[in-house]
């Protein structure tokens, strides 16, 4: 489904990523952990196509497509989905209005007709469910005003609504209390099947008790220094990053 | 912003100005340049009684001894006066009885403006004062109006048939001495629509006038004056396209607005004068004296516009709150981009007591465009609890524009509650990226960002013309990614 190859990333001439490999099947979750600084949200931005970031070697391929030429928006349109860390607020645009421009922007990159406002809402109603998300959240406008936990909460209604392939979720626990990430990861997994993926970017150990991954991805100073099983992410926990650092 | 949004901003600032056509049509003008004589014959061809001419003339050597403000924060070039033709008209008839006997290339333009003339085929709901460059070329549903005792018909006409009306009100609210483009207007005005609201009554449908320029050369000079009687209710609405041409067209008109005790009148604009290309050559210049007065108790008058034309725009919808708690607001959104200016805004005078004013002014700048807030609010000391709420809010695109606020107080009542709230942002890279990553192209996610931000004042306008404004907003800012 996603292959990275040798990636090479830079900001203002500054370089993040320093040659990333990595090969994701339908069906798997994956966990990208790793110290702050290490990379790991640019890798997310620069999967999704953010230009900010400059790109000056390697290849990505989505579905069998290379996508670093592509725009974002294509890349949502194939079904890459970006849960981010800091959800941005639009104020003045409702939740409502904004999902159904999204989906029907899918639909359309898909050739099908734009939804109808009846199977819209009841799409919606549907979803809402997966992630508890009352109807006043869906009613007030992208993300304004909302707490923490509510902005992680709607970016997984948004990909509840949008059944991406590929999720990537940028620290979706950050700022969660317990309640809220038992909510957030159990939408995730409701939302797995055997034809989608999920990339899971976190600091903490924490969030795997909840989604558990097949695979775990240590990211350090722009590369993977380490990837195991879910076993992994349990030893993180209890030595910390010295010994990584250390080592690399 | 970043390169490539850069890029496209340089690349793209194209407005696509849909209404830009000419109409090939037999137009009769007068000579260029003004003096008496012209304003004379400008009487004369509107077959005008005398009181009418007087005023005219009144105006006229007022207009003489003026000069052209220099306050505005615009780059005003300097405009030959002696250079515009005051006075243009489809020839042939200027009134019609029917449909039928309005010249089709007439019918033709208006369809292709969405400004069906035929009341079989218009929206329904709207009633229709057409006015194509000096005159009023078709006034829709005038009998449906008429069983409610409403007047709804262009000005010529009231001059004529209401002349009590007319002479009562007409300079009440903006006198010939106001300023120089309203003092110039009333001068030469050619035509405009009268509206009279009978005690009592709430009209039914929406009225609305039409303004299209066509002919080259000509400036445009309207009036519009609506009174509503005691207990009355009216909803108007004002649209305006002008072809897209080389050279600058003059446009200054009138709008005045009686509100007796507990009338209600609304009035809305969209305002799509032709902006100039994106080199800033050509466009509307756009200074219009707007202005009403909340005479009697409890009375209200709001002003939504919203503003995307025009090369360069100076207008100041105000009001004047003289009876005892009366209300008005004021909702704005003004979008320049390209080489537009303006500078627009509104005065509040506060004279009756427990008088509410309410201003949302929302400035959208792009391109190398520069826009201004100028408002007024003014409590006098009769105006025992008058308050008023001003929230004045400037988004920036890219960082080649300009926005600017220019709020004065006058409050010489201390039981005045004033409070003003003022902003400025910038569409974020961030938040394209966000609408981006949902699917969303750049074009889109500006547009829907633009919407959200301007929606408390989209909200304001009636239905149809809301959707057009969305529509218009994001059209007018096609390119323009900063």
């Amino acid at each position: 489904m996603l292959e990275i190859k040798n990636l090479h990333a830079n900001i203002e001439g500054k370089e993040i990523l320093k040659g990333i490999d990595l090969i994701v099947k339908p069906g798997e979750v994956h966990a990208i952990m790793g110290p702050n600084g290490s990379g790991k949200s640019t890798l997310a931005s620069v999967l999704a196509g953010r230009d900010i970031f400059e790109v000056t070697d390697g290849s990505v391929s989505f579905l069998g497509k290379d996508i670093l030429d592509l725009p974002p928006e294509d890349r949502a349109r194939m079904g890459m989905f970006l849960g981010f860390q800091y959800p941005v607020e639009i104020p003045g645009v409702s939740m409502v209005n904004f999902m159904k421009a999204a989906i029907n922007e899918h639909r359309k990159y898909n050739n099908l007709d734009p939804l109808s406002a009846s199977d819209f809402l009841k799409l919606m109603r549907e979803k809402k469910e997966i992630v508890e998300i009352t109807s006043t959240l869906t009613n007030r406008s992208v993300n304004e005003g909302f707490s923490g936990g509510e902005k992680k909460k709607n970016e997984i209604f948004q990909m509840a609504m949008l059944d991406p392939k590929l999720a990537i979720l940028d620290e979706t626990d950050s700022g969660l209390d317990i309640d809220a990430l038992r909510i957030v990861a159990s939408g995730v997994n409701k939302l797995r099947t055997q034809h989608n993926a999920t990339i899971v970017i976190t600091h903490y150990q924490r969030l795997l008790d909840h989604i558990v991954p097949d695979f775990v991805h240590v990211l350090y100073k722009g590369r993977i220094v380490k990837s195991s099983g879910k076993e992994l992410a349990l030893e993180l926990e209890e030595k910390g990053y010295e010994w990584i650092k250390e080592q690399y | 912003m970043s390169v490539e949004n850069d890029k496209i901003l340089t690349e793209v600032t194209q407005n696509e100005y849909k209404y830009g056509f000419t109409t090939s049509i037999e137009t009769e003008l007068i000579p260029k340049g003004i003096n008496e004589d012209v304003v004379r014959l400008i009487s004369a061809k509107k077959e005008e009684p005398e009181w009418m001419l007087e005023f005219r003339l009144k105006a006229y050597r007022h207009w003489l001894t003026m000069k052209m403000p220099k306050w505005p924060h615009l780059k005003l070039p300097e405009i030959d006066f002696q250079d515009v033709i005051y006075y243009a008209a489809p020839r042939k008839k200027p009134k019609y009885d029917s449909i039928d006997e309005v010249d089709p290339e007439l019918i033709d333009t208006f369809n292709r403006l969405g400004i069906p003339l035929d009341e079989q085929k218009h929206l329904a709901g709207v009633a229709v004062d057409a006015v194509m460059d000096s005159v009023s070329v078709k006034t829709t549903f005038r009998e449906t109006l008429a069983e409610l005792g409403i007047i709804f018909c262009s000005f010529s006409e009231a001059v004529k048939e209401h002349p009590d009306l007319v002479k009562k009100y007409m300079g009440s609210v903006v006198p010939y001495t106001d300023n120089f483009f309203a003092t110039l207007n009333s001068a030469v005005f050619s035509d405009g629509s009268f509206c009279y609201i009978p005690k009592g009554v709430r009209c039914p449908m929406e009225l609305s006038t039409y303004f299209r320029i066509n002919a080259a050369n000509t400036g445009q000079f309207e009036r519009t004056l609506i009174v509503a009687s005691d207990d009355s209710y009216v909803s108007y609405l004002e649209g305006c396209t002008a072809p897209m041409r080389d050279e600058n067209q003059l446009h200054a008109a009138i709008v005045e607005i009686i509100a007796h005790d507990n009338a209600e009148v609304k009035y809305s604009t969209v305002q799509n004068w032709y902006p100039g290309d994106k080199n800033g050559k050509g466009g509307i210049y756009n200074f219009v004296t707007k202005r009403g007065i909340c005479k009697g108790d409890n009375s209200k008058i709001s002003w939504t516009q919203v503003e995307t034309g025009s090369a360069i725009t100076w207008k100041y919808p105000s009001c004047i709150l003289k009876g005892n708690n009366t209300t008005s607001e004021f909702y704005s959104v003004a979008v320049t981009n390209n080489h537009q200016q303006a500078d627009t805004g509104t005065k509040m005078i506060h004279i009756g007591k427990n008088s509410k004013s309410t201003i949302i002014s929302k400035g959208i700048s792009a391109g190398l465009s520069q826009n201004s807030y100028r408002g007024l609010v003014k409590v006098l000391k009769s105006a025992d609890g008058a308050r008023n709420f001003t929230q004045c809010d400037s988004m920036l695109l890219g960082d080649k524009c300009g926005a600017h606020t220019f709020p004065y107080l006058e409050i010489d009542n201390e039981s005045a509650i004033i409070e003003h709230e003022a902003t400025t942002s910038k569409i974020g890279e961030d938040q394209i990226f966000y609408c981006n990553q949902r699917g969303l192209d750049t074009e889109n996610a500006i547009g829907l960002i633009i919407n959200g931000y301007a929606k408390e004042v989209l909200n304001k306008l009636p239905m149809e013309f809301a959707v057009e404004a969305q529509k218009l907003l994001q059209i007018s800012l096609e390119g323009s990614v900063g």
